[in-house]
């Protein structure tokens, strides 16, 4: 049977990032943490890992490192219909940059058992890196099929098309191998009521560092090339300008601003 | 290790530190407050705090980093073709090169390499490290990154630079996985810390929501993925570089993922990411026959034609037309929306247009926030209108 790993990360909703943005929080504002969701892209891994069971049968194991309340997002990957989830959770895992984020994850999934399948999101709307499927496969030595919208296996093998910025390639790999899924794979799927009462009474074991036992040079802030120095919010765009007039009118300023700014020099 | 900590006796809970935490990731408890798990000691918290309430140790390592000189730039290709992008890092690079006194290089890798070469010689770069093999003809990212890692570790490069394209996010992340390099992801700005003598990475993350500045401070090289159309392009000029041939040590048997075709998308599809003009519609338009309004103004104006999710997921058009978080990040000299509400996630994926137009007959609508021309008004009299006067330039023009 296929052994299938679904990585998954939870991200701030950016719903609620703006908002906090915006009306920056007043001592009076206390705020239970921040909602979090599941990244979108991993919502369609999971879909993948779960199609590839209906048809061929497979084990699908879900995992994410993360703070403990990850596990809301593992909970709701077992509601969807993955077999078991882990997640991977360890004081000295944080500050983790994508090198470590990815030898950790690399360590537990080995720790984990075999493999023939690693399924990421394309990249994680928080960091947006894209970084960490690459990394994941590299450091476990198996290869990588990037922005993949569609993949079909058969045989031991791995049919995949990969999404390219002005063409699609059409690439076949002997497993294991990890592939990294785009939004057009497909669409996930919600919970069902009986996939949430169950997912409510599985247990969702915790891999520390006593169970993964990696050397502090290679996790968290310490095994991290990278570090953030700043973090700042960008200049908002000037103030627009809301055209007045009756119709005429607009469609000549639009065109007149449209020439100034040398925009019409592709006119048909 | 890192360690951050609230002085509790100096924490007054006044909050300042929760509106400043671009993660959200402090609460105020009993009056104090609380740094909750996840936090990546950015230190933005510790500045915001009027009352030293807050410390951040991090620990200072030495290392020396001299044996790693110059900045490499890696040159992608297309069937062929080197990317613009290419151009755009080599004048992002020979800025960086000349702040720290060391040699641009350019690295190409591929099969009958001697065009690009002789292209190539025409800019002002020192170096051109050319790798030709008939196994290197197509992008590949077991191939590539072998032959790349083995350059770094002979020539030792201080900063490589790489686009941030399918291909490129591709290639350097495998590569600094195997040396341990830091790799910054997508970056819009570059510049050299001289007295750090560290190049300094700034990026936009949660959408752009807010940037980050990033440095790798004690492993060498520093490589970053440079997002494209962010860099002005380098001009020719005359040049001296020096072409360094490599033979590569690769057998076709390590090939593990095979490239069995490619598929070209229908010509009407222009690449968002390379378009000056998108014309993008959304759930406004009221139907998918409306579209071909979208379509004329694209092109009409020479653009491509993009989308919101709400009419992707709605079946109106194919998915890789959409703008946004879950689609694509674009950067056009003008975008010009209509029809769409400009919810957050729409704006994060076009907000850094140059000049946006959006009409739109609801006058709340938060698409108006970030337009640089607001147009309140019926789309389907204004498109209709504005589409009529442009076909009558036109034809003057002709
Ligand atoms: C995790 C997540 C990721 C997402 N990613 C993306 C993404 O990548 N891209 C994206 O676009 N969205 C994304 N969304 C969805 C986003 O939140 C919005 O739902 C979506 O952008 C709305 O699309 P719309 O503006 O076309 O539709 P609506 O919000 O329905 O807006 C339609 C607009 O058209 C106007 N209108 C109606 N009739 C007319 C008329 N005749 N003339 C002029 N104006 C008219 C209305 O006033 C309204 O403002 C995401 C959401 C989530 C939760
Ligand atoms: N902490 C994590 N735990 C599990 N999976 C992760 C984690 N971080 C990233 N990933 C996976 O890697 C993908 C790319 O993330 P990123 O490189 O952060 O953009 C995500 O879509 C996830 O599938």
């Amino acid at each position: 049977m296929l052994r299938i790993v679904v990585c998954i990360k939870q991200v701030p909703d950016t719903e609620e990032l703006t908002k906090v943005r915006i009306n920056p929080a007043t001592n009076t504002i206390v705020r239970e943490g921040v909602k979090s969701i599941i990244n979108p892209f991993d919502e369609n891994a999971i879909e993948e890992a779960l199609r590839i069971k209906e048809k061929k049968g497979a084990l699908v194991t879900c995992i994410s490192m993360g703070p403990p309340q990850a596990k809301e997002a593992l909970r709701k990957a077992l509601a969807m219909g993955v077999d078991r989830a882990f997640l991977i959770s360890d004081p000295s895992f944080a500050g983790s940059d994508t090198w470590a984020t990815s030898f950790v994850l690399s360590q537990a999934i080995r720790k984990i058992g075999e493999f023939d399948l690693i399924i990421t999101g394309k990249q994680a709307i928080d960091g947006d890196t894209a970084q960490v499927g690459p990394e994941l496969a590299e450091l476990l030595g198996i290869p990588q099929v990037t922005y993949v919208r569609k993949l079909e296996i058969e045989d031991g093998k791995m049919k995949a098309e990969r999404v390219l910025e002005d063409y699609f390639e059409v690439v076949q790999v002997k497993l294991p191998a990890l592939v990294t899924v785009t939004k057009e794979i497909n669409q996930p799927r919600y919970p069902s009521l009986k996939g949430l009462l169950n997912a409510r009474k599985m247990d969702i074991p915790v891999l520390t560092n006593e169970d993964l036992n990696l050397p502090e040079d290679k996790i968290g802030l310490d095994g991290s090339p990278t570090r953030v120095v700043r973090v700042f919010t960008p200049e908002p765009p000037p103030k627009g300008e809301i055209i007045e007039g009756d119709l005429e009118e607009k469609v000549q300023r639009i065109i007149e601003e449209l020439k100034k700014r040398n925009l019409l020099r592709w006119l048909k | 290790m890192a360690e951050i900590k609230v002085i509790e006796e100096k924490c007054t809970g006044c909050g300042k530190c929760v509106s400043s935490c671009p993660f959200s990731l402090i609460k105020i408890e009993g009056k104090k407050a609380k740094i909750l798990p996840g936090c990546n000691f950015c230190g933005t918290c510790v500045d915001a705090c009027p009352f030293e309430a807050i410390i951040l140790e991090r620990e200072e390592k030495v290392v020396d980093l001299s044996d790693y000189k110059g900045v490499w730039v890696f040159a992608e290709q297309r069937d062929g073709r080197i990317m613009p992008v290419t151009f755009e890092l080599l004048s992002a690079g020979r800025h960086l090169a000349d702040d720290l006194g060391e040699e641009l290089a350019v690295v190409i890798l591929g099969d009958n390499l001697k065009e690009n070469l002789n292209l190539l010689k025409k800019y002002p770069v020192d170096k051109i490290y050319a790798v030709q093999d008939t196994l290197l003809s197509d992008y590949k990212t077991g191939f590539y990154a072998r032959v790349l890692t083995s350059l770094i570790e002979k020539f030792k490069p201080e900063i490589i630079l790489v686009g941030a394209t399918s291909i490129g996010r591709d290639l350097a992340p495998r590569v600094a996985a195997r040396i341990k390099a830091g790799l910054t992801a997508d970056c819009t700005s570059l510049k050299i810390d001289k007295e750090k003598r560290c190049l300094v990475q700034i990026r936009p993350a949660f959408g752009g929501n807010i940037m980050a500045s990033i440095i790798t401070p004690y492993t060498r090289p520093q490589m970053a993925t440079v997002r494209p159309k962010v860099m002005e392009k380098i001009l020719p000029s005359s040049s001296s570089a020096q072409i360094i041939e490599i033979e590569p040590d690769l057998t076709g048997e390590d090939e593990l993922v095979r490239i069995l075709d490619k598929i070209r998308v229908e010509s009407d599809v222009k690449d968002l990411q390379e378009a000056e003009i998108i014309v993008s519609g959304g759930r406004g338009l009221g139907k998918p026959e409306n579209f071909s309004l979208i379509r004329k103004l694209a092109d009409i104006l020479g653009g491509a034609v993009g989308a919101s999710r709400a009419v992707v997921d709605a079946g109106w058009i194919p998915s890789y037309h959409q703008v946004g978080q879950t689609g694509k990040t674009v950067q056009p000299k003008l975008y010009i929306a209509c029809g769409i509400s400009g919810a957050i996630q729409h704006q994060v994926g076009m907000r850094n247009s140059e000049v946006i137009i959006a009409i739109n007959k609801d006058p709340e609508a938060p698409i108006f926030n970030i337009a640089t021309y607001g147009i309140v008004e019926d789309l389907h009299k204004f498109l209709p209108a504005l589409i009529e006067k442009l076909e009558s330039l036109s034809s003057t023009k002709k």
